[in-house]
């Protein structure tokens, strides 16, 4: 039924996913239960406190990125393991 | 069919340049209603040419790539490219809502409305990451196929059929609603007539070609709206900071604003009170509210049928991942230029209205005055006279404009921005199509949901399952009519909780949806009998919170132990919840929530200090739980059923359901 190959592809895409909603979890909830002592800093030029700034744009950017990033990595192991579609 | 196949190459291919194209004209359509605003052509001709050439073109593309093959009418023959697709969901995701709504949300409750903006971007994650490409690679038409297919059969799919059509009907009344509100301010007609001039507008794209059509005028409104939302803070941002990057000058605009609190406290023109720091994080929302409604919209995004259905339509499970990080790359664009609306308009706010003398006021607020979306001292800005009024009625007014004498409806912060800077009307005009085409291109999507689900899964899977192709895509057409005109109906009668039951479809969907979808794909142990029990407890006890403590709350306090929320500074209760049980009208039941026979509970009692909006986060976890007992209790799936779930974890091969043709 199901091969060793098949075995490790869906261990692998298992590991990505939990490493995945590490990063999630912690740029939606961890780094903004700290907003008040990140307020205190302050971005050099912008001028946004920190706290405010993670929430409004960088939290948001580190999503978009770590999507690409998540489709290249599940990408690669899929053709590592033989079981990605044809181009 | 050759030919066929390679004219659809061709226009493939031509995609980058036929929306390159399109993009040119509409900004010389633009440059042209400027040049006719100079030449003195009146502002009410230029709002009707704005919309109707917006609806037209949308009109056009709905017509031209109408269809009459199944895959085509469900979902465009799974021929999207990633990019197109991106920005198609950018545009099926962003409503009236977050293109008007949005800014004035983050105006009113500064750093805690940021819950929305994290809420409805990082929800993408998990669309990628657990459920989305899964969903791609198992070939369904519809959430409710997979389902059923999943979990044994039509009582599943009648289950997810129901979890479908609560949470995307409330959603698409509002959406028509918002197209009713944006036509009849800037077009003047009555609001009745708006709503189903707008849906006139809706079916126009949707009606012949079903998602192969909504995809491609999805892709142009997007366009449109996307243009309209940045053109008046570019400009703003540069007038003001000299750099046409808003979102980055807006740091600059907050500095000012934290300064200018300050010395609006020192100076007497704010109370302690009254004054909510635009930084300063849990002052509107716990921090248990806060970030629930962060993991609600996030966990709602990843159940919501609209959304999902629309990455069906990629060419691969590969495209299908690379569109989800489109489309956030696209909505992003959005959200993350909505705290700069907020942050211009607040500063102009407070140093240009709070603490200039009453007869000195800016014209522009009076338009707004006048439709009763700005007051001053109490009563309607209607005109200056007006506004001066009524602060002399009231006792000891120092005769400047303190913070608690302005008062503005949240509508107004994106409206109002082309009027604060000071920009010609075509620039507003261009904004009011940006929101017709934000809150037409998300009706559009919402109501092929429901029409896909009542067609597809009702209608053929289990009424007549032998119905010819003809007849499948009539029928589909037809429950389409049925459902926009049933949602045209309901918003022309305003109904009061519109705008919150956008809120409560993305918790609705998380706890009817999320544990089924998740646990069906992640754990091959997960049966029949354990998800048709998860969907209806955690569906039902969300259903449950959210109906006791907005329709029933004299019942909740007394037979459920429901208590008052709390405010979030202080930590008492909002409501004197004994007071209120005495009265009269303590057992009243559907109770208004505004106006004289307001019931002062409802929507103010809950459990654990949850808001009721947050009430996925008590059936989620239920679902989940359930799911997991019944099924450990309950024999493990067939083996082929296993074979299945292997076969929908990998990307190569046949999609598991084939379309008989």
């Amino acid at each position: 039924m199901q091969s060793s190959n098949d075995e490790a592809h869906w261990s692998r895409t298992r590991s990505l996913m939990f490493t995945h909603l590490g990063i999630w979890f912690f740029f939606g909830y961890i780094i903004h239960m700290f907003v008040k002592p990140l307020n205190s800093i302050i971005i050099p030029v912008l001028g946004f406190p920190l706290g405010f700034y993670m929430a409004a744009q960088g939290s948001l950017i580190a999503f978009v990125v770590m999507l690409f990033i998540f489709a290249r990595q599940q990408d690669r192991i899929d053709r590592e393991h033989g079981v990605a579609e044809d181009d | 069919m050759a030919t066929q196949s390679e004219a659809n190459a061709a226009f493939y291919k031509n995609l980058g340049r036929m929306y390159g194209a399109y993009t040119g004209t509409f900004l010389g359509f633009v440059v042209l209603l400027a040049i006719l605003e100079q030449v003195g052509v009146p502002n009410k001709i230029l709002g009707y040419l704005f919309v109707f050439f917006t609806l037209a073109v949308y009109a056009l593309i709905g017509v031209m790539t109408r269809t009459a093959q199944v895959s085509e009418y469900y979902v465009a023959g799974r021929r999207v490219p990633a990019l197109y697709n991106g920005m198609a969901t950018g545009a099926d995701w962003m409503s009236a809502a977050s293109f008007v709504g949005m800014a004035g949300t983050l105006f009113l409750l500064g750093y805690d409305g940021l819950a929305w903006v994290l809420g409805w971007t990082g929800g993408y994650v998990l669309v990628s990451i657990l459920v989305g490409p899964y969903l791609r690679k198992f070939g369904a038409y519809t959430v409710p196929d997979f389902m059923a297919f999943r979990f044994g059969g039509n009582f599943t799919r009648f289950l997810a059929v129901i979890v479908l059509v609560c949470c995307s009907f409330t959603y698409v009344t509002a959406q028509v609603f918002g197209t009713g509100i944006i036509a009849s301010r800037f077009l003047g007609m009555d609001f009745t007539v708006a709503v189903y001039v707008g849906l006139a507008g809706i079916l126009l794209c949707s009606m012949m070609g079903g998602m192969r059509a909504v995809t491609w005028t999805q892709i142009a409104q997007y366009i449109v709206l996307i243009v309209a939302y940045l053109t008046p803070i570019i400009i703003l941002s540069t007038q003001k900071y000299g750099l046409p990057l808003p979102q980055f000058t807006y740091g600059q605009a907050i500095a000012d604003i934290t300064a200018r609190e300050q010395e609006m406290l020192r100076t007497g023109l704010a109370t302690a009170a009254g004054l909510k720091p635009h930084i300063e994080p849990f002052i509107n929302y716990s921090p248990l509210n806060y970030f629930g409604i962060i993991f609600c919209m996030m966990c709602g995004t990843a159940s919501l049928p609209h959304i999902l259905m629309r990455y069906f339509t990629t060419p691969s499970v590969r495209e299908a991942r690379q569109s989800v990080a489109w489309s956030l790359f696209f909505i992003f664009l959005l959200y993350f230029s909505a705290p700069a609306y907020a942050a211009f308009s607040k500063l102009e706010v407070y140093t240009n209205i709070i603490g200039r003398d009453v007869t000195a006021l800016r014209p522009w607020l009076f338009t707004w005055g006048e439709l009763g979306l700005i007051q001053i001292c109490g009563k309607n800005a209607v005109n200056l006279d007006a506004a001066i009024a009524a602060c002399k009625a009231i006792a000891g007014h120092p005769g400047v404009v303190r913070l608690q004498d302005f008062v503005i409806n949240t509508d107004v912060i994106v409206l109002s921005t082309p009027e604060i800077a000071g920009l010609p009307y075509v620039i507003s005009g261009l904004v009011a199509a940006g929101g017709l085409a934000a809150a037409l291109s998300t009706a559009d999507g919402l109501l092929l949901a429901i029409a896909n689900a009542l067609s597809h899964d009702i209608y053929y899977k289990m009424l007549d399952p032998n119905a010819p192709t003809f007849r499948r895509l009539l029928v589909a057409r037809i429950l389409l009519l049925v459902v926009a005109v049933a949602a045209a109906y309901t918003a022309s009668h305003r109904p009061a909780d519109i705008l919150a039951m956008v809120g409560w479809a993305f918790s609705l969907a998380m706890a009817g949806n999320f544990p089924a979808l998740v646990l069906g794909i992640w754990w091959k142990r997960a049966t029949t009998l354990g998800a048709i029990c998860g969907i209806i407890a955690g569906f039902g006890l969300c259903v449950f919170y959210l109906v006791v403590t907005r329709y029933f709350p004299g019942h909740g306090v007394t037979y459920f132990g429901m208590t008052s929320l709390l405010n979030p500074v202080t930590g008492a209760p909002i409501v004197d919840v004994a007071k209120a049980m005495a009265a009269p009208n303590a057992f009243d039941t559907w109770v208004a929530l505004t106006g004289p026979n307001a019931h002062p509970l409802a929507n103010r009692v809950g459990w654990f200090n949850l808001n009721n909006i947050n009430c996925g986060l008590l059936g989620m976890p239920l679902g989940f739980l359930v799911i997991y007992v019944v099924s450990l209790v309950t024999p493990a799936p067939s083996k082929e059923m296993q074979a299945y779930i292997d076969e929908i974890r990998k990307p190569r091969g046949d999609t598991i359901l084939q379309e008989k043709s």
